[in-house]
């Protein structure tokens, strides 16, 4: 078992720098202290936060200094008082989560700056958690655009490095429930949810995480921020459920719900059991991989990004690129993304295939000409629209050409295609003639296939193909 | 305070890091090869315009010193300390020192307070001074021999609505201005914030690439050109009308604020701003826009 056991904490300062001043800060500052002391008798190796107080934009970024110190001040509650932190990090679990990260197609980053502000989410949760630096810890940002599909693949990239590195991990979410602070000064004393209409939300919540099921909150997460104004969409809850198994089998306990300043605070335990708390109702998707609009900058028109880590380098006097090992004819790698200089032009900012693991993912994949971007076979109408005769038999023959040309630059091959998705603008008058044409080329592959009719595509050519591939 | 005093220039001054990345001054300690040379360039125009005025402050508004409980001012005479954009670390970790001038804060303070905002100042000394202040002010002024005044930016746009933040922001430019009146200070107000904000999530490698950057897509830039013809035709009032649309359709960081609070401040201006540079910064339209006051002068 990776994960020993998962808290969700709040990040408001005030349990930590001012719990005197009310009854609700001091409540949810005796939780803390509860769920330290389960912490400090848990056989765990890693303290794994998630804190929605450290935004980022480029993907996601996961804190690496082995010892980052500092004097915190936080930008809204100043005059609580200052922080002064030092604490352990795990600079080796943070790569391999990155690593992990990346591979799930995650953009992510690890930083290890003097002087890189540490959250007050994150700081909080060390300070009143892990006092001592008993446990080291490991810190991941909370990406702002980020929504549910890529907060669970980035839970689940946290479970592939704990299982990779061996280590055993208590998970810790810094949350808020509702969000929604008072925007004047307050008597702390008389600290209350901000709305009756935040409190039953909140109060449902702690109800369902007190009675283990997670999977139920996370499946819960849209409404309740959209009813609640929830703290970063609740992204906090997906990816401690997909750390944790997307589940209800776990023994939920909840410390403290209170009030922080008019949002919903919640100090709450889960411990893995083998009993189901609910037989869980799953309405949404899950994702394995993400596969968003992180590789905005990739295509043809707009130029190749790229991380730190891929193979393109860089001199103080010149840029060059060059091909990653295995990658042989010109291919180009972009961060997990591939534009192959041999194949059709795309015909819009996407590249040729992506790689995600052990898989390569290519793009629809047509029949032109890579040197002329003629259509071999002919077009099948002209430019005024008017039909033409083509020759399917050749365009089809051209894009088994187009899609080895793709895979054999990616280190693949047509031997080792998984699924074929064939999409024809004439079933009716081409399907036996393209069907002759694959079999001459996939009879002995095995792959599987879908045809399917559709009324056109983008440019005038009759076939085109979607390929899955191993990737080596 | 003695009275007199004036704005003598404000500007959208906007801060990527970015573009102290591209300068390479010894404060900030990532080096670069250059990269987003037309926004520099006009930030150069608009010290050279600076350097043509007798002043004696900087005031900022800036949208990464975000507050909910009213605005605050920093009220600590000096700052030294690093600061690590921890969005861009890669390309600003930078050590700054900055002197404020606390009285005119406390100033601002005061009339904001008078004019029936939640205003605070901040005191502690170990308080981190946020990078779009940093930046903003480092490239109007790069030898910080002035003082400045930092203002945070108030969340009631995202909060509440565009037309709450608005109705905030421009009694907040009121009192801000009054306060410069009664001081007897010469100021410069800068609004530290970009125009378009839709921006790429990836990063070309090196950062300063420039066969990648462009705007992210074309309605941003017609949103922008709209904006800048607005400004260079001194229709301010026809621009704060469109306002609240500008930063729905385009997401800008003129949600912080900091461009209303700089035209109320200036008494929504009728004269013809001057647009030093306009350029992209990982696909957000940003522009250098000085308005002189003096320009007013029948």
């Amino acid at each position: 078992m990776t994960i020993v056991a998962g808290y969700i904490v709040p990040g408001m300062p005030h349990p930590l720098l001012a719990p005197e001043r009310s009854p609700a800060w001091q409540t949810i500052r005796d939780a803390f202290e509860k769920v330290r002391e389960e912490i400090e008798a848990a056989e765990a190796d890693l303290l794994l936060i998630y804190s929605t107080q450290w935004l980022s934009v480029i993907g996601h970024q996961v804190q690496a200094d082995p010892a980052p110190e500092w004097t915190h001040v936080d930008p809204e509650w100043h005059e609580l008082g200052e922080i002064p932190y030092r604490f352990r990090i795990d600079a080796d679990y943070a790569e391999a989560y990155a690593k992990a990260a990346r591979a799930r197609g995650l953009h992510t980053r690890t930083v290890a700056y003097r002087g890189f502000p540490i959250d007050t989410g994150s700081v909080v949760a060390l300070k009143l958690l892990n006092p001592d630096n008993r446990l080291p810890a490991c810190i991941v940002s909370c990406n702002m655009y980020a929504d549910r599909a890529e907060t669970l693949v980035l839970g689940k990239a946290a479970s592939d490095a704990l299982r990779s590195s061996g280590k055993r991990a208590i998970a810790v979410s810094v949350t808020a429930l509702s969000n929604r602070l008072f925007t004047e000064e307050i008597d702390p004393a008389k600290d209350h949810v901000s709305s009756r209409k935040d409190d039953e939300w909140n109060r449902k919540l702690v109800e369902l995480l007190g009675e283990g099921r997670l999977e139920d909150v996370s499946q819960l997460a849209r409404e309740f921020s959209a009813q609640a104004f929830g703290d970063q969409k609740l992204k906090a809850i997906w990816w401690l459920a997909a750390l944790m198994g997307q589940h209800n089998r776990y023994e939920g306990r909840a410390f403290a719900y209170q009030p922080i300043w008019g949002t919903g605070a919640a100090v709450v335990g889960l411990t893995p059991t083998d009993r189901a708390a609910a037989a869980q109702e799953f309405d949404e998707a899950d994702a394995e991989v993400f596969a968003g609009d992180r590789g905005v900058l990739t295509g043809n028109s707009s130029g190749a990004a790229t991380h730190s880590s891929s193979p393109v380098t860089h001199s103080s006097s010149s840029v060059t690129h060059s091909s990653s090992p295995g990658l042989t004819r010109g291919s180009t790698v972009v961060s997990d993304a591939i534009s192959v200089a041999a194949a059709p032009r795309p015909v819009g900012a996407y590249p040729h295939a992506r790689r995600v693991g052990g898989l390569l993912f290519l793009s629809g994949i047509g029949p032109r000409d890579p040197k002329t971007d003629s259509i071999p076979g002919g077009p099948v109408h002209d430019s005024e629209g008017r039909s033409q005769k083509y020759d399917v038999a050749l365009q089809t023959r051209a894009v088994i050409e187009n899609v080895k040309t793709i895979l054999e630059a990616s280190g693949s091959s047509l031997a080792r295609v998984i699924d074929v998705t064939v999409y024809l603008i004439d079933m009716d008058r081409d399907f036996a003639t393209f069907n002759r044409v694959y079999g001459e080329h996939f009879a002995g592959v095995g792959a599987t296939r879908t045809t399917v009719a559709i009324k056109a595509l983008p440019t005038p050519i009759a076939v085109e193909f979607k390929v899955i591939a191993a990737a080596e | 305070m003695s009275g007199g005093g004036s704005i003598v220039l404000g500007a959208l001054a906007p801060h990527p890091p970015h573009l102290v990345y591209g300068e390479n001054p010894p404060q900030n300690e990532p080096r670069s090869e250059g990269g987003w040379d037309v926004l520099r360039w006009g930030y150069e125009r608009l010290r050279q315009s600076l350097a043509t005025k007798e002043f004696d402050v900087l005031i900022v508004h800036s949208p990464h010193w975000r507050t909910h409980v009213g605005h605050h001012i920093l009220g600590v005479p000096h700052f030294e300390s690093r600061s690590v954009d921890p969005i861009f670390p890669n390309l600003f970790r930078y050590d700054y020192k900055l002197d404020v001038d606390v009285a005119l804060a406390e100033a601002i303070h005061d009339e904001a307070r008078h004019a029936g905002l939640t205003a605070k100042m901040m005191r502690n000394p170990h308080f981190r001074v946020d990078y779009g202040t940093l930046t903003a002010c480092h490239l109007a002024n790069p030898s910080w021999n002035k003082p400045i005044v930092g203002l945070s930016s108030n969340g009631a746009y995202f909060y509440f609505s565009n037309e709450v933040g608005n109705e905030q922001m421009a009694l907040l430019g009121e009192a801000t201005r009054r306060a410069v009146e009664k001081s007897g200070r010469r100021a410069v107000l800068l609004a530290s914030c970009s125009l378009s904000h839709r921006h790429f999530t990836v990063e070309p490698d090196p950062p300063e690439d420039m066969s990648k950057e462009h705007i992210y897509h074309h309605g941003q830039y017609l949103w922008d050109m709209r904006v800048l013809e607005l400004m260079r035709h001194g229709k301010t009032r026809e621009l704060m009308d469109e306002l609240p649309d500008f930063l729905d359709q385009t997401e800008s960081e003129a949600k912080s604020g900091a461009l209303t609070w700089l035209l109320s401040a200036l008494g929504m201006p009728t004269y013809p701003a001057q647009v030093h540079a306009y350029g992209t910064v990982i696909g957000t339209g940003n522009a250098v826009v000085e308005w002189d006051p003096k320009r007013s002068a029948p």
